[in-house]
C-alpha cells in the first residue's frame, strides 16, 4: 500500500512538474545554503586552524614592536637579549620552554645545487615549544648547542631542491659564506598558512648569531605554556617582567608584543561558530518558508483535487489512507526538494572550493541532517492539509464542482 | 421477493438537514426491504429524498433516526471508518457525473478500488482488465476520460464499480447525462449484471422508459415511500 501511495504521489508531483518545482524552492535554497555554508564553515575553520596549530598550541610568540601595523615612528625597540629567555624560563610559573630564534636568509650549495633559504637558529628548546620529528639522522648533542657548531637540520623543500635523491644525513653543504655539517631532516610540515614551513635550515643559535647576524641579539622567542596555565595569565606575567627588563615605566606602551596563538584560534573558532549560527537562522526561515509553501500548495491541491478524494472515500478508502496519501504527497515534495538542494550544495561548494583555497570535502553528517530536515518539513507541514483532505465528507466532496 | 430474505432493512429512517429554523425533514420515516439479488428502481419528484435514501443505503451518510440493517446488520451505529470498509466490501457506486478521475486511463480507474483493498498490480491488471470487458471496453483500457464517449465513461465507471464483485450496486440517475440510446446500453448491462452476476441493483431514475428495466419500483413522495410495484415483465413500459 505504501509504495502505491508513493508511486500516487510522484504520479501527482510530475502532473504539476513546474509548480511542484516553484513550491519546493524553498526547500532547494535553505537545504543547499545550510549545507554549503556549514560545509564551507568547517572546511574554512579546519584550514586556519591548521595554520594555527603549526605554530604550535598554546604558544606565546614575544617580539620587539609594538606588533602588527602599529608603532611605526621613533627608533627601533631593542631586540631581546639571552638573558631575557633565561628570565622568562626560569622566573614565570607555567612556561615550560622558551626557545629564542635567529634568523637570516642565505643561498645554500650542494654539489651545483643551489638554493635561497631562511636560516633560523634556536635550541633545543624549540623542539620542546614545537615538537617536529625527524625524517632521518639526529638531533644536535647539547654539546654542539653550546659550541655552536655549525651543524644543521634541513626542511623537506630544501632537501629535494638541494640533494634530490641524495640522502643528506652526514653530507656537508655551503651556506652562505660557512660550511655546515646536515645532521638531520626534518618530517614534512606542508603548507600553513604562512607560507612553505619546509623551506627551511634549522642551526643552533650561537652559530647563526656568531657567523650570520653577528649579534646575540634574539629578534623572537617562542613560550610554550603549562597546559594547566592559561595563557593570558603567562601573558600577563610575562609583559610585567619584559616591562622591567626593559625599563618601561609608568603609563608607557610596551615595546614588544606577545602573539597568543592560542586566542587567536578561540577567537576564530568563536567566530566562525557565531557565523554558523547566523547562516542557520537564515536557512531556517528560508526552511520555514519553503515548508509554508508546500502546505499553501498542498491546500491549492486538496481543494483542486476534491472529487478525487470524495471518490476515493466513496470507493471505500478510510480517511488514514486519505491523509496518507496526501502527508506522502507533501513528504515526497519537501525530500524532492531536499534532494536538489543537496546536490546544488555540492556543486556550489566544488566551485566555491578553489576561490577560497580550502581543501574540498564531503560532510557526511550535516547532508544528512539537512536532508532529514526537509523531510520532517514535509510530514510538519503536509499534516494540516492533509488531515483536511481526510476529514471531507465524501458526498459534499463528490458534489464538488 | 418471499424466497429471497431481505438483504437491505430500513426502519422509520429519518433524516434532518441543519438545524433550529433552518432545519429541514428531508426523509420522515422510511421503510423499506430490499431483497438480495432485487433490481430496485427509485422514482419520484425532485427533492423527495431519493438521493438522501440512497446516500444511506450506500454507507454514504447516516439517518438521523431509524435502523438502517445490511445482511441483519445494525449500520446506523457504525463509524466513518467502519462505514468506509464496509463500502470497500460490498458496495459498488456508479453516479450521474460519471465521476471518474481525469488524467488517468480507464485501467487505472476501474483499478482504484482494488488499489485499496491491497491487490498485487498484476492482479490489479487482471481483474481491472476482466471488468473492462465485461462493460465492453477493454480495448479502450489506456483512454483517459476526456478521450471517451459519455457512454464510454459511464461504462468505465460501471467497470470500476463492479470490479469488486459486490453485493450491491447504487446508481443514482445513472443516465441523466446520456441520451436514449446510450442510456438503454447502460440500463441493459445493469440488467445483466443483476440477472449473471447476481448483482443487487439499486437505481435512481425520473425516467420511466429506464425504470422499466427494473423488477421493483419505489415511489418516493414527501421524504416518504409512497408505493412499491413490482413489475413481472421486465423492459416492458411501466403504467404510471
Ligand atoms: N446536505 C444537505 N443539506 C440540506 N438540505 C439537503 C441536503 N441534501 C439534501 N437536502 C434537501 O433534502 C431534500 C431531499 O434531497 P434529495 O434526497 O437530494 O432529493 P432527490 O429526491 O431530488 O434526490 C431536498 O429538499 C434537498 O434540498
Ligand atoms: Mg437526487
Amino acid at each position: 500500500m505504501f509504495g502505491t501511495t508513493l508511486v500516487l504521489a510522484l504520479r501527482s508531483i510530475r502532473r504539476h512538474l513546474l509548480r511542484s518545482f516553484l513550491t519546493i524552492l524553498g526547500i532547494v535554497i535553505g537545504v543547499g545554503a545550510v549545507v554549503t555554508m556549514v560545509t564551507l564553515g568547517k572546511a574554512t575553520t579546519a584550514a586556519v586552524q591548521a595554520s594555527i596549530s603549526a605554530l604550535g598550541t598554546n604558544v606565546l610568540q614575544i617580539r620587539p614592536g609594538q606588533g602588527f601595523g602599529r608603532g611605526g615612528g621613533g627608533p627601533r625597540p631593542p631586540d631581546f637579549k639571552p638573558e631575557d629567555v633565561t628570565a622568562i624560563a626560569n622566573q614565570i610559573a607555567g612556561v615550560t620552554a622558551v626557545a629564542p630564534q635567529a634568523s637570516a636568509s642565505a643561498t645554500a650549495i650542494y654539489e651545483g645545487a643551489n638554493w635561497s633559504t631562511t636560516i633560523n637558529g634556536t635550541t633545543s628548546a624549540f623542539l620542546t615549544v614545537q615538537p617536529w620529528p625527524l625524517a632521518a639522522g639526529r638531533y644536535w648533542t647539547p654539546a654542539e648547542e653550546e659550541a655552536g657548531k655549525a651543524v644543521c637540520l634541513i626542511g623537506n623543500t630544501v632537501r629535494q631542491n638541494l640533494f634530490r635523491t641524495d640522502d643528506p644525513v652526514g653530507k656537508r653543504m655551503r651556506l652562505g659564506a660557512i660550511t655546515c655539517d646536515v645532521v638531520g631532516v626534518l618530517t614534512t610540515r606542508g603548507q600553513g598558512g604562512f607560507g612553505d614551513q619546509d623551506d627551511v635550515v634549522v642551526m643552533p643559535i650561537k652559530a647563526v648569531q656568531r657567523r650570520f647576524t653577528g649579534t646575540r641579539d634574539i629578534r623572537l622567542m617562542l613560550v610554550g605554556v603549562d597546559q594547566a596555565y592559561s595563557t593570558a595569565t603567562v601573558q600577563a606575567a610575562i609583559t610585567d617582567l619584559l616591562r622591567e627588563r626593559r625599563h618601561i615605566t609608568g603609563g608607557k606602551d610596551d615595546d614588544f608584543n606577545i602573539f597568543d596563538t592560542k586566542q587567536i584560534s578561540d577567537t576564530l573558532t568563536s567566530t566562525t561558530t557565531m557565523l554558523t549560527r547566523i547562516v542557520a537562522a537564515v536557512a531556517a526561515i528560508s526552511l520555514v518558508v519553503g515548508g509554508i509553501g508546500i502546505m499553501n500548495i498542498m491546500l491549492v491541491s486538496v481543494t483542486e483535487r476534491t472529487r478525487e478524494i470524495g471518490i476515493r472515500l466513496a470507493i471505500g478508502a478510510v480517511a488514514n489512507e486519505v491523509l496518507m496519501q496526501f502527508l506522502v504527497e507533501a513528504v515526497a515534495l519537501s525530500c524532492l526538494g531536499g534532494l536538489i538542494g543537496l546536490a546544488l550544495a555540492q556543486l556550489v561548494i566544488l566551485a566555491l572550493v578553489p576561490l577560497m583555497q580550502v581543501p574540498w570535502t564531503f560532510d557526511p553528517q550535516i547532508n544528512l541532517i539537512a536532508f532529514a530536515i526537509s523531510a520532517v518539513i514535509g510530514v510538519v507541514f503536509g499534516y494540516f492539509p492533509a488531515r483536511r483532505a481526510a476529514a471531507l465528507n465524501p458526498i459534499d466532496a463528490l458534489r464538488h464542482e | 421477493m418471499a424466497s429471497n430474505p431481505p438483504l437491505i432493512q430500513l426502519r422509520g429512517v429519518r433524516k434532518v438537514y441543519g438545524a433550529g429554523a433552518t432545519q429541514f425533514q428531508a426523509l420522515k420515516g422510511v421503510d423499506l426491504d430490499i431483497a438480495q439479488g432485487d433490481f430496485v428502481a427509485v422514482m419520484g419528484p425532485s427533492g423527495s429524498g431519493k438521493s438522501t435514501t440512497m446516500n444511506i443505503l450506500g454507507c454514504l451518510d447516516v439517518p438521523s433516526a431509524g435502523e438502517f440493517l445490511f445482511r441483519g446488520h445494525h449500520i446506523e451505529t457504525l463509524d466513518r471508518d467502519q462505514r468506509a470498509l464496509l463500502r470497500r466490501k460490498y458496495l459498488g457506486f456508479v453516479f450521474q457525473g460519471f465521476n471518474l478521475l481525469s488524467r488517468t486511463t480507464a485501467l487505472e480507474n476501474v483499478e482504484l478500488p482494488l488499489l485499496y483493498r491491497g491487490e498485487s498490480k498484476a492482479r490489479r491488471r487482471e481483474l481491472g482488465m476482466a471488468a473492462l470487458a465485461k462493460v465492453g471496453l477493454d480495448r479502450w483500457w489506456d483512454h483517459t476520460p476526456a478521450e471517451l464517449s459519455g457512454g464510454q465513461q459511464q461504462r468505465v465507471a460501471i467497470a470500476r464499480a463492479i470490479v469488486t464483485e459486490p453485493d450491491v450496486l447504487l446508481a443514482d440517475e445513472p443516465t441523466g447525462n446520456l441520451d436514449s440510446e446510450r442510456s438503454v446500453e447502460i440500463m441493459e448491462l445493469l440488467t445483466s449484471l443483476n440477472r449473471e452476476a447476481g448483482i443487487t441493483v439499486l437505481m435512481v431514475t425520473h425516467e420511466p422508459d429506464m425504470a422499466a428495466f427494473a423488477r421493483t419500483v419505489v415511489h418516493f413522495k414527501d421524504g416518504l415511500v409512497e408505493r412499491i410495484e413490482t413489475q413481472h415483465r421486465q423492459g416492458a413500459a411501466v403504467e404510471a
